[in-house]
């Protein structure tokens, strides 16, 4: 058995890369403004790829 | 760096600079005791002796090994290449998103209101179509290439002005093919003032809706009240019921405050979640004065463990197919975003800002009314770059704090305005509110853990 699970490999070091493209929604870290946090937001590109898959 | 935790039985390991997030056994949790910012080929014996009367000698070389393979992998005490590679990206952006308070006005009263009961403390009016339709202008020239705008119609309260915003919806869309633009649109609302033609246009335009409702009929109660100070529970239920149902349950939040006098939290969650509402979020009140309802550091502990006890009911509730959906604990991995958008946290003054009834510009929602934050005005065609250019190097990394924080990559460095307000440093966050976010991280990678587990 594994001692060590990867959940979600290096993905920050692959869009450091692809990333910037702008398009996604903004990121508010206001509690006021609820659906715009960048912890809990997605890529679009990913969205695309994925819905693409 | 990495960030390791133990929540409801699960090891959880963060390598904070790749993104990468382990599940690990204890003998794991354990060597990552002993080492610091690398993983050498052969194991240090005295990390052998060290553990050795807890788990026998194979199973301590067996976790070593799984570790230094990662480690050459570049996957856990990465390095942060962030800050060469994308520094320059974190400049100055087109502004594409647009906080449109269409009203300085509202029909409640609720005590924890960061509004000043609708108006921020300014004269109570409604935005004029004119004024509308010229920050809508602003934004499609402003946003440059940028072909996906964010509108916001916020407030006060945004039904109070509906006319004004069914036309400056209409006006927006008019222009999307002209100037290759996708407008989205979103409304903040308490939900008074509904009825089957809003709900209609609303779900026909906005591609988000948020609703506002504290939770149980008393803590709702307490706080959000109508003009005549009743309570508001009972009219908003209906109508909430009504839109979402008609939305078919997609692209809404239900969102709730919390304060010192509901710490139990969870249980309005609950109680939102049984009304039929799937997609909740419930936040700390905001508020830089003392009040008898606002949360301190001598609530930081209970506010902490209700997040943890949250986090086993969300988890025991997805585990039995539930679609319960809080916010904050809903970090999608998979589909994060780039380390651009991260390290530039906070949009506002930069990509982001409000615009209020007389036109005036500001940086957001938040610094409404501040004169010093004023950037310009849309009726008078005046815009200040320089605010703009210092907002937008306001990124993670010039804040010292947060460069050092195992949280970064997940938070960005806070919300501007609540370090300006709290700390009176917009460099610096507000401790209180970074507690909290990084016990909300906690729980959103537990989880992500956990369903992954399930899974395998």
């Amino acid at each position: 058995m594994a001692h060590l699970k990867i959940v979600n490999g290096s993905d920050l070091i692959r869009c450091t890369a692809e990333g910037g493209c702008g398009e996604c929604q903004v990121s508010c870290q206001s509690a006021v403004k609820t659906s715009s946090a960048v912890a809990n937001q997605k890529c679009e590109n990913k969205a695309e790829k994925s819905k693409a898959e | 760096m990495i960030h390791k935790y133990k929540l409801n039985g699960y090891g959880v390991v963060l390598d904070v600079c790749s993104g990468a997030v382990y599940c690990v056994d204890d003998v794991t949790y354990d060597i990552l005791d002993y080492l610091e910012d690398s993983v050498e080929e052969n194991i240090d014996k005295s990390i052998i002796e060290r553990l050795n009367g807890k788990y026998s000698d194979r199973e301590i070389r067996e976790a070593y090994d799984e570790l230094y393979s990662a480690f050459k992998g570049g996957l856990i005490f990465s390095k942060d290449r962030c800050k060469d590679e994308v520094g320059s990206e974190l400049l100055n952006s087109p502004i594409k998103a647009m906080c449109i308070n269409i009203s300085h006005d509202c029909n409640m009263s609720c005590e924890y209101c960061f509004a000043s009961k609708g108006d921020f403390g300014c004269t109570r009016e409604l935005m004029t179509f004119d004024t509308a339709k010229k920050c809508i202008d602003f934004l499609v020239v402003n946003s440059q290439g940028r072909r996906n705008l964010e509108v916001e119609f916020f407030g006060g309260e945004p039904l109070m002005a509906f006319d004004t915003v069914k036309k400056t919806v209409e006006y927006a869309r008019g222009l999307e093919e002209k100037y290759n633009k996708n407008f989205r649109f979103t409304i903040t609302t308490n939900g008074i003032l509904l009825d089957d033609d809003k709900i209609n246009f609303i779900n026909k335009e906005m591609s988000t809706v948020v609703l506002s409702l504290d939770g149980r009929k008393e803590i709702n109660d307490k706080m959000r009240k109508t003009l005549g100070d009743q309570g508001t529970y009972d009219r908003i239920i209906p109508k909430f019921k009504r839109l979402v149902e008609l939305r078919g349950g997609e692209n809404y939040y239900i969102r709730g405050t919390f304060t010192k006098n509901n710490l139990d939290f969870s249980e309005d969650i609950l109680h939102i979640y049984n009304l039929g509402f799937n997609k909740i979020s419930v936040e700390p009140v905001v508020g830089e004065e003392y009040t008898d309802y606002t949360i301190d550091k001598d609530d930081l502990g209970d506010v902490l463990r209700e997040y943890e006890k949250l986090l086993k009911i969300v988890y025991d509730m997805k585990k039995r197919g539930s679609n319960i959906d809080f916010y904050r604990f809903n970090i999608d991995l998979k589909r994060s975003p780039c380390a651009i958008k991260r390290l530039k946290g906070c949009s506002c003054g930069n990509e982001f800002i409000a615009v209020v009834p007389n036109g005036d510009i500001f940086p957001c929602h938040q610094f409404v009314g501040e004169e010093k934050f004023t950037m310009g005005n849309v009726n008078a065609g005046t815009f200040n770059g320089e605010l703009k250019k210092a907002f937008s190097e306001m990124n993670m990394y010039k804040k010292s704090k947060c460069s050092e924080c195992w949280a970064r990559m997940f938070c960005g460095g806070g919300c501007n305005a609540n370090n300006v307000h709290y700390t009176g440093d917009i460099k610096k966050p507000y401790s209180l509110l970074c507690e909290i976010e990084k016990k909300r991280i906690e729980c959103a990678l537990m989880l992500n853990v956990a369903l992954s587990e399930q899974r395998t």
